[in-house]
C-alpha cells in the first residue's frame, strides 16, 4: 500500500507519465476503422450574401464522399447554434438574438464563417475537392470595429438589429453615481481599448464523429471543455438526438483557456454528416484555421470616470463600454462583457455608488466569448488604470491610494454596490506582502541604474478581486443563464479498497488527476496511487458542467468533498454493524473506522470489503455497495484577488519594453497542491502579459479580413520575453466552499495586464505619457516616444 | 517511393508519397502520435524531433529525406539502461511541473535534450533563447526553464559517470 498524500502537499502529478513519453490521448491521435476526413470551406470574406453554390466540380472530384451545405441543413429541419445566456435592457427587453446557423444560410457574417462541409476518402482529398467548391458571394462591406459599428450608416448584419447593437445594459445606481460626481473635488477620466486576443491553445480544435447504425448511436470526439453541455446543448437544441443516444468525449485536451468551452458549429456538423454518409469523420483545424473561428475574447472601447473626494477617497465610478460580440452569439459570448465585467468593477475597493452601461455589439468579426479570466480582466483593467491616473492628477503616491480605498480584513463580508458581497479577503494583506517580495523599496536605485544605461524604468501596482467558481446556477439564472452551474462527482470505492471518481470537470492541463486524488487520499486515508479521476466522456461520467471560470476545485472538488462525505457516511454504518456499536460512536480518521474509546476498528479496505461481500451485512437497512454521488450548488462566488507588481525597462532607442521583475502575491483560499496552483499563477500571468505587451486580433475596416491570422502575425509570449517570476500566496479562506478553497486558473491572467501598463506609463510619466493601449508593442512605445520630447534623463 | 531509415534505435523501410511530411509519416503512417502538430507555419516547435542528432521541426521536412537518415522521436527517449526512469529531462520535467496539457511537451523536451547536449553549462538565458522556438501556452515557461536547467544537469552528471 501507498501513501496518503493529502491536502497542502506537492506530490508529482499523476496525468504527466502519459506525456512526458508521448503517449497522450488527444482527439488528432485517434483513429477510427473506415475513418474519412472532413474540411470546412470558410467564408474569405467578411461580409456578403451568399447567392449560390455550385458542387458539381466538387462532387466529380477524386475520393469525394459528400458535400454539404446550409441548404442541406434547411433541408433536414436543423436548428442553429444557441446561446446559453440571455441578457436584457435596463427596461427588460431582452437581447436581439439573430440564428446562428451551423453552416451559413444567405449570408456570411465574418472571414472563416462556415459555408459547406467537404468530406472525402483522405485529408488531401478533401481539400482538393473544397478548392473546387464554387461559392457565388455578393461581398458586402464589412465593419469591425464597436465604434463603427454603432455609427449612423454603419453597414447593418441583420436587418432587425438596428445600429448592430444586441443589447444595451446597463447595472447600478445612476442617479446615485450622478450625485456624487457632483459633489467631487477632483474627477478622472479615462479612454481606453482592451485589445482583442486570439487564444491559441497549443493543440489546435478537432473532432470525429461516428454513427453506429446497429444502436443508434453517435459518438463524438471533441477537443471541449465541457462534453456533457455539448451533449445537451448539440443533442437537445441543435440535432435533436436523444441524449441516450450521443456519447461525447473530450479526451486529453491540450489546452482550452476558454477557446473550447462552447459548442461549435464544426461539432453539430461532424455529427450530423457521420450519419448522412455511414462512415466516421475526422476533422483537424490547422492553427490559421482556428485563427478565423476559435472564438476570440476581450475587444473593449471604454470610457471612465472617478469621482474623488478631496482626500482621494473614491466616491463612485462610471464605466461605459462597447463591446464586440463579432457576427453571432457564441455560446456564453453577452454573458461575458456584462455579468463577467460590471459586478467586478468595485475591485478592492469601498467605492459606494457604481454604474456600468455596456452596448453589447455586432460585428463582421468572428464570434466574441470568454478567454481566461472573461470580463474580470476587462474590469481590473480599466479600474486599476484609472486608479493610478487619479493617483497621479492628485499628486497622491499610487499605493497610498489603493489603501486609503481598500476594503479592511474586518469589514468581509462585504456587499458591493454591484451585486456581489466578497466573503473574505486580505487586499492589504496582499498588498504588503508583494512591497516586501518586490523589494519596491530599492526601485530608486534600480531606475536610477537603468537611467544611466539611457533606458526608462517604471513600476506598476495591480490590487484587484476577481469572481470564479461559476456559479451559484440561482443568481446566475437572475443573470440570465439559461442552464444550471453546479458540479457533480461519483466517489465508487472498489471491494479492494481502491477508488475510481467520476467528475463533470474537464482537466486539459489543470493537474486535475493529480489535485483531486488528493482530495480523497488526504479524506478517506487511502493510497494517492489508489485514486483514479476519470473525465471527459458522458458514458462513463454522470453529468458535468465542465471546466471554465475557475470553478473546478472550487465547484467541482466541492462536489468531490460531499461525495466522499456520503461514504464515510455509509461506511459509518457499515461499521457500527460490524462492530455491533452504535452509529454515533463510530469514528472515522486516518482511514479506519473505530469505536470511540475502544481500540475496535475496522480498516476502509475491510469496510469496502463487507460492502461487496455483504454475509456479515446490514442488508435490512442498507444496500450493498461502496460509490456515493454527490451534485454541489455553489451558494455564492469566489473572490480570489491579490497584488501584482511589474517592473518593466524601455530601451528609448527601440521602443522595446523588457518586463524585468514580476510579482505576485495572490489570495486563493485553501492550496490543495502548492506546485500546481504556483503553475496556474505562471501561466496565468504570462497570458495577461502577452495581452499587455504583444498579442492583438486586428482586423482590416472594409474588408473585414484578419490581419493578424497566423503566429507569424499575431505574437504569442515565448521563453525570453519572461523573466523569473516571484509568485506567493497570502490566504484567507473562503467561508461557504467546504475546503475554503478560491480558484487559482484566472487570477494571473487578471492581475497581470494592469500591473505591467501601470509599469509602462510610470516608465514614461516624466514625458507627460499618462495612458498606453495595449500591446505596449515596440511600434506603438516608439511612436509615443517620437511624438514626447525626450528628457535630459535618458541621455 | 521507398524509403529506409533509423527510427527510435530500429532499422524501417516504409513506402512514402513525396509530399509527405515527417510529422505526418510519423503520425499517420507510423501511429507514432507523440510528435504533435500546433501549427502551420513551424512556429510552435510541438513537432520537433532529432535527425541525425540534431534537432528539426519535422513538420518542415518531407519524409523522402529520411532515407538513410537516423530519426529519434519523443518515443524513443530512454534513461539509463537496465532503470525504470525515462530520460533525465523527462523525469526533471515532472520533478519541476515542466508541463501543464503536455500537448506542447515532446517538442519542448526534445528541443531541450538538444541544447543541453550541444553546451555543457546553460545559463538561464541561453535555456530562454534555446526555446525561441518552442511555443508554450499553459506554463509561462519558468517551470519549463526550471526543468531544462535541471534535466541538463542531470545528463552532464550521467555522462560524468
Amino acid at each position: 500500500m501507498g501513501n496518503v498524500i493529502g491536502i497542502g502537499a506537492a506530490p508529482k502529478r499523476k496525468e504527466d507519465q502519459r506525456f512526458l513519453t508521448g503517449r497522450g490521448n488527444y482527439v488528432s491521435d485517434i483513429k477510427r476503422a473506415g475513418m474519412t476526413s472532413g474540411v470546412f470551406v470558410r467564408s474569405p470574406h467578411g461580409h456578403a450574401v451568399l447567392r449560390g453554390i455550385d458542387k458539381s466540380a466538387a462532387l466529380a472530384s477524386p475520393g469525394i464522399i459528400a458535400v454539404l451545405t446550409g441548404d442541406d441543413v434547411k433541408a433536414d429541419g436543423l436548428g442553429g447554434l444557441p446561446c446559453g445566456w440571455g441578457i436584457s435592457d435596463a427596461k427588460g427587453v431582452p437581447m436581439k438574438e439573430p440564428p446562428f446557423p451551423m453552416l451559413a444560410q444567405s449570408k456570411v457574417r465574418f472571414v472563416g464563417d462556415m459555408v459547406a462541409f467537404v468530406i472525402a476518402e483522405t485529408p488531401e482529398q478533401a481539400n482538393a475537392a473544397a478548392e473546387l467548391l464554387a461559392v457565388d458571394y455578393e461581398v458586402l462591406p464589412s465593419v469591425v470595429g464597436v465604434l463603427e459599428a454603432v455609427r449612423p450608416n454603419a453597414p447593418q448584419l441583420f436587418d432587425d438589429v438596428p445600429n448592430n447593437i444586441c443589447c444595451d445594459w446597463e447595472l447600478g445606481d445612476k442617479a446615485a453615481v450622478e450625485t456624487a460626481f457632483r459633489k467631487a473635488a477632483h474627477v478622472a477620466k479615462l479612454s481606453l481599448v482592451n485589445n482583442r486576443l486570439i487564444g491559441n491553445p497549443m493543440e489546435p480544435r478537432a473532432a470525429i464523429a461516428e454513427y453506429e447504425p446497429g444502436t443508434d448511436r453517435f459518438t463524438l470526439w471533441t477537443t471541449s471543455q465541457f462534453p456533457h453541455v455539448v451533449r445537451f446543448l448539440m443533442g437537445a437544441l441543435v440535432l435533436n438526438i436523444p441524449q441516450h443516444k450521443l456519447r461525447v468525449v473530450a479526451p486529453d485536451v491540450g489546452g482550452g483557456f476558454g477557446v473550447k468551452q462552447f459548442h461549435y458549429g464544426e461539432e453539430a456538423v461532424i455529427t450530423w454528416a457521420a450519419k448522412r454518409v455511414k462512415r466516421p469523420i475526422k476533422w483537424v483545424a490547422s492553427r490559421s484555421e482556428g485563427y478565423v473561428s476559435d472564438r476570440h475574447g476581450r475587444d473593449h472601447v471604454t470610457e471612465a470616470e472617478l469621482a474623488l473626494d478631496e482626500n482621494g477617497k473614491f466616491l463612485a465610478f462610471r464605466v461605459n463600454t462597447l463591446a464586440n460580440m463579432g457576427g453571432y452569439l457564441s455560446t456564453f459570448g453577452p454573458n461575458i462583457p456584462t455579468n463577467l465585467y460590471g459586478p467586478l468593477l468595485g475591485g478592492v475597493y469601498t467605492t459606494p455608488a457604481i454604474y456600468c452601461n455596456v452596448k453589447v455589439v455586432f460585428t463582421n468579426t468572428v464570434p466574441v466569448d470568454a478567454y481566461r479570466g472573461a470580463g474580470r480582466p476587462e474590469a481590473t483593467f480599466v479600474l486599476e488604470r484609472i486608479v493610478d491616473v487619479a493617483a497621479s492628477e492628485m499628486g497622491i503616491d499610487r499605493v497610498e491610494i489603493r489603501r486609503r480605498n481598500m476594503i479592511p480584513k474586518d469589514a468581509y463580508p462585504y456587499q458591493t454596490p454591484v451585486l456581489v458581497q466578497y466573503d473574505s479577503g486580505d487586499p492589504m494583506g496582499c498588498l504588503d506582502g508583494a512591497l516586501v517580495a518586490a523589494d519596491v523599496k530599492n526601485f530608486g536605485v534600480r531606475k536610477a541604474a537603468s537611467a544611466s544605461k539611457g533606458k526608462f524604468r517604471g513600476l506598476g501596482y495591480s490590487t484587484y478581486v476577481e469572481a470564479c467558481g461559476l456559479a451559484p446556477s440561482r443568481f446566475a439564472g437572475r443573470l440570465g443563464a439559461r442552464g444550471g452551474l453546479y458540479e457533480s462527482a461519483t466517489v465508487r470505492v472498489h471491494p479492494t479498497g481502491q477508488v475510481t471518481v467520476m467528475i463533470g470537470t474537464h482537466n486539459h492541463g489543470q493537474g486535475h488527476e493529480t489535485t483531486f486524488a488528493q482530495i480523497v487520499s488526504d479524506k478517506l486515508g487511502v493510497a494517492f496511487d489508489d485514486v483514479d479521476i476519470v473525465f471527459g466522456d458522458t458514458d462513463r461520467v454522470q453529468f458535468g458542467m465542465g471546466t471554465y471560470g475557475s470553478r473546478s476545485l472550487v465547484v467541482g472538488g466541492a462536489a468531490l468533498s460531499k461525495a466522499t462525505d456520503k461514504v464515510i457516511a455509509k461506511g459509518k454504518k457499515i461499521a457500527s454493524h460490524l462492530l455491533e456499536a452504535a452509529e454515533v460512536d463510530i469514528q472515522f480518521e486516518s482511514g479506519k473506522f473505530s469505536v470511540a474509546g475502544t481500540d475496535r476498528m475496522k480498516t476502509f479496505e475491510e469496510i469496502a470489503g463487507a460492502a461487496y461481500v455483504p454475509h456479515n451485512y446490514p442488508l435490512e437497512v442498507l444496500e450493498p455497495g461502496l460509490e456515493e454521488q454527490a451534485y454541489y450548488d455553489p451558494v455564492n462566488f469566489t473572490y480570489p484577488g491579490g497584488c501584482h507588481i511589474a517592473e518593466v525597462e524601455i530601451d528609448p532607442e527601440t521602443g522595446t519594453v523588457m518586463l524585468v521583475n514580476y510579482t505576485a502575491v495572490d489570495d486563493v483560499g485553501t492550496v490543495i497542491n502548492p506546485m500546481i496552483v504556483e503553475g496556474q499563477l505562471h501561466g496565468g500571468i504570462v497570458q495577461g502579459v502577452g495581452q499587455a505587451l504583444f498579442e492583438n486580433a486586428v482586423y482590416d475596416e472594409g474588408s473585414g479580413q484578419l490581419l493578424s491570422g497566423s503566429l507569424m502575425d499575431y505574437c504569442m509570449p515565448r521563453a525570453d520575453h519572461m523573466p523569473m517570476m516571484k509568485v506567493a500566496t497570502h490566504s484567507t479562506l473562503c467561508t461557504h466552499t467546504p475546503m475554503g478553497v478560491k480558484g487559482c486558473g484566472e487570477v494571473g491572467t487578471i492581475g497581470s495586464p494592469a500591473a505591467v501598463i501601470n509599469a509602462v506609463v510610470d516608465a514614461l510619466s516624466h514625458l507627460g505619457v499618462t495612458h498606453v493601449d495595449m500591446p505596449a508593442t515596440p511600434n506603438r512605445i516608439w511612436r509615443l516616444l517620437q511624438n514626447a520630447s525626450l528628457p535630459a534623463a535618458a541621455e | 517511393m521507398q524509403i529506409s531509415f533509423t527510427l527510435n534505435g530500429r532499422p524501417t523501410t516504409i513506402e512514402v508519397e513525396a509530399a509527405t511530411l515527417v510529422a505526418e509519416l510519423l503520425r499517420e503512417q507510423l501511429n507514432l502520435t507523440g510528435t504533435h502538430i500546433g501549427c502551420d507555419t513551424s512556429q510552435c516547435g510541438a513537432c520537433v524531433v532529432h535527425l541525425n542528432g540534431l534537432p528539426v521541426k519535422s513538420c518542415t521536412l518531407l519524409a523522402p529525406t529520411l532515407d538513410g537518415a537516423t530519426l529519434l522521436t519523443i518515443e524513443g527517449l530512454q534513461g539509463a539502461p537496465g532503470s525504470n526512469q525515462m530520460h533525465p529531462m523527462q523525469e526533471a520535467f515532472r520533478e519541476h511541473h515542466g508541463l501543464q496539457c503536455g500537448f506542447c511537451t515532446p517538442g519542448m523536451l526534445m528541443t531541450a535534450i538538444a541544447l543541453a547536449t550541444e553546451k555543457k553549462d546553460l545559463t538561464e538565458a541561453d535555456v530562454r533563447h534555446g526555446l525561441e522556438g518552442n511555443i508554450c501556452r499553459c506554463t509561462g515557461y519558468q517551470n519549463i526553464v526550471i526543468s531544462v536547467m535541471a534535466g541538463a544537469a542531470a545528463m552532464n552528471a550521467a555522462k560524468g559517470e
